[in-house]
């Protein structure tokens, strides 16, 4: 099973961060989503810098937010990646197996 | 009683209709188009360097033409920062259109206050690592990210149509609610409620389906004719968010939800200019089809400070692409990126960072797409920031060479230079920036 088989997930950029909110369907798939998808989870699966990541939650929403640091290259305006703002990270996060 | 507000653009290339749909059946009494993302007053700025009467947003006309006639019509206000680097000669353009349109007498305001070019020399900046005036001739704008009170002084004035530069995002819709309901600007409660509905609406399409789709898992009803988001707020600052009837798109708590956390960081602390908006206790709740009401949100008081945005020249980015397919295409796309590696070395010094890749295979999700089976195409990428625009156009060129001189089987070249506007922060005291209007009619 996949974590894109019990939640949803939105990235956002500002300058050289980006974040990824991770969302259960249904209330009661919180507890494990929360169990499973932990900072260092995150970082390994991205590939980002040890430290990096840093994980929010809003338990009455059943969501978390992952705010990775220094992930874009320097920036949507510098940066020569493909995808500048790293819109498509979300939905390789989801690729996680639970 | 409700103040009705809706978002008429969430990013400068938004679509039109939908913003037209929403000035004639949204009963609304503001319309807000936010179209101003973090280099865009920089390339603004340059513009209005090379034309004294440039700068404001190019779509200015077209938006305000579509709308204006509903608009009047039905009493709806706008509040845009379509006037970029430029409020003044946009709030100009506004009353031009007005008057080809025959709307006689429509007040247009433009708010300045948000250049600080003139006073950020000494400003460290996060991200370069040295102050603002160490980047000398290379600094292109600095711009300082404003609060509601300007725009709420120009509503209060009876402005009909707002242009502003540089505001924080959620403020363009904090201030009609201020100047609406007579909100205190130390009622941190409210001030956050009213950020937490400019938050959700800023994006426009975002909240109602666009940006969520994913088909089988999140499927969306009728995307290309989305409509976009309107909410009724009441004088506590709590909100139902909705859409018009017969428009494509969907309003849920998902929706909302993906929505509340875009761009956040610590969602007990969305630093704004007048407010810090806590969003930890938002709860959002299906009280009808398409319509989420939103309680819960909080505020503490502002920080004191503003961020200000500095847009620097930063070199040339060249960039050129070509696709392989069939067996071996990775293997080829491998040997063009040799070759044009090889091709740029005499380059040397010129050439600042660079980037070889295979859209399809390792492009976006870096090194571990390498461990798949081979794609059936791929397009290889090579992209480098250069310190001129010449070495720019010569990795576009070295691409293009791959026709007759590089590896078998490769089409559809493509090759780009652009500009690139390196933007840096830093933080300024709120009280060194004042912001006032000038009101003009039409």
């Amino acid at each position: 099973m996949k974590l894109r088989d019990i939640a949803h997930a939105r990235t956002g950029d500002k300058g050289d961060t980006t974040n990824i909110a991770v969302i259960a369907y249904l209330p009661e798939d919180w507890s494990r989503l929360k169990a499973a998808l932990t900072e260092e989870r995150v970082t390994e699966h991205l590939g980002a810098a040890p430290g990096s990541v840093t994980r929010y939650a809003l338990p009455q929403l059943h969501a978390l937010n992952f705010v990775i640091q220094q992930a874009l290259a320097g920036g949507v305006t510098r940066s020569l990646a493909l995808d500048a703002h790293g819109k498509c990270r979300g939905a390789t996060l989801l690729d996680v197996d639970l | 009683m409700t103040v009705r507000i809706g978002a008429g653009a969430g990013f400068s290339g938004d679509r039109i209709e939908p913003a037209v749909d929403l000035a004639e059946r949204g009963k609304l009494d503001f319309l807000v188009f936010e179209c101003l993302a973090e280099r865009t007053i920089a390339l603004a700025q340059q513009a209005k360097l090379a034309d004294p009467r440039a700068g404001y947003d190019t779509m200015l006309e077209r938006r305000m033409r579509a709308v204006l006639p509903a608009c009047r019509r039905n009493g709806t206000r706008i509040v845009t920062n379509m006037g970029a680097a430029n409020p003044v000669t946009g709030a100009e353009a506004v009353r031009r259109v007005a008057r080809d349109l025959g709307l006689s007498g429509l007040k247009v305001a433009a708010v300045t206050g948000d250049d600080v070019f003139d006073r950020v020399g000494e400003l460290p900046l996060a991200e370069t690592g040295c102050t603002a005036g160490a980047l000398g001739e290379r600094l292109v704008s600095a711009n300082a990210y404003t609060g509601a009170s300007g725009i709420v002084a120009a509503l209060d004035a009876g402005a009909e149509v707002v242009i502003c530069g540089r505001a924080s995002d959620p403020a363009l819709f904090l201030a009609p609610l201020v100047h609406s309901y007579g909100w205190a600007m130390d009622d941190w409660t409210r001030l956050g409620r009213g950020t937490l509905v400019g938050h959700l609406l800023e994006c426009a399409a975002q909240v109602t389906g666009g940006y969520f789709a994913d088909p089988g898992i999140k499927d969306v009803p009728d995307l290309a004719r989305v409509g976009f988001p309107l909410a009724e707020v009441d004088a506590d600052g709590n909100a139902v968010i909705t859409k018009l009837a017969g428009t494509g798109g969907m309003v849920t708590r998902a929706t909302c939800t993906e929505q509340l956390l875009y761009e956040i960081h610590d969602p007990a602390a969305y630093l704004q200019p007048d407010v810090v908006a806590d969003f930890t206790g938002v709860t959002f709740e299906e009280i009808g089809p398409d319509r989420i009401a939103v309680t819960g949100g909080k505020g503490h008081p502002a920080t004191g400070r503003l961020k200000v945005a500095a847009g620097y020249r930063d070199g040339w980015i060249g960039e050129g692409q070509i696709s392989y397919a069939g067996s071996g295409c990775v293997a080829r796309g491998r040997l063009a990126i040799e070759i044009v590696g090889a091709r740029l070395a005499s380059c040397n010094g010129e050439i600042d960072e660079h980037r070889g890749e295979l859209i399809g295979y390792d492009s976006v999700v870096g090194p571990t797409g390498r461990d798949g089976p081979e794609p059936p195409e791929i397009r290889m990428r090579y992209a480098a920031r250069c310190r001129t625009r010449d070495t720019a156009a010569r990795v576009a060129e070295e691409v293009e060479g791959l026709y007759l001189c590089g590896p078998s089987g490769g089409g559809g070249v493509t090759g780009r230079i652009r500009e690139v506007i390196g933007i840096a922060s830093g933080l300024m005291p709120s009280g060194s920036v004042s912001q006032s209007f000038q009101l003009i009619e039409a």
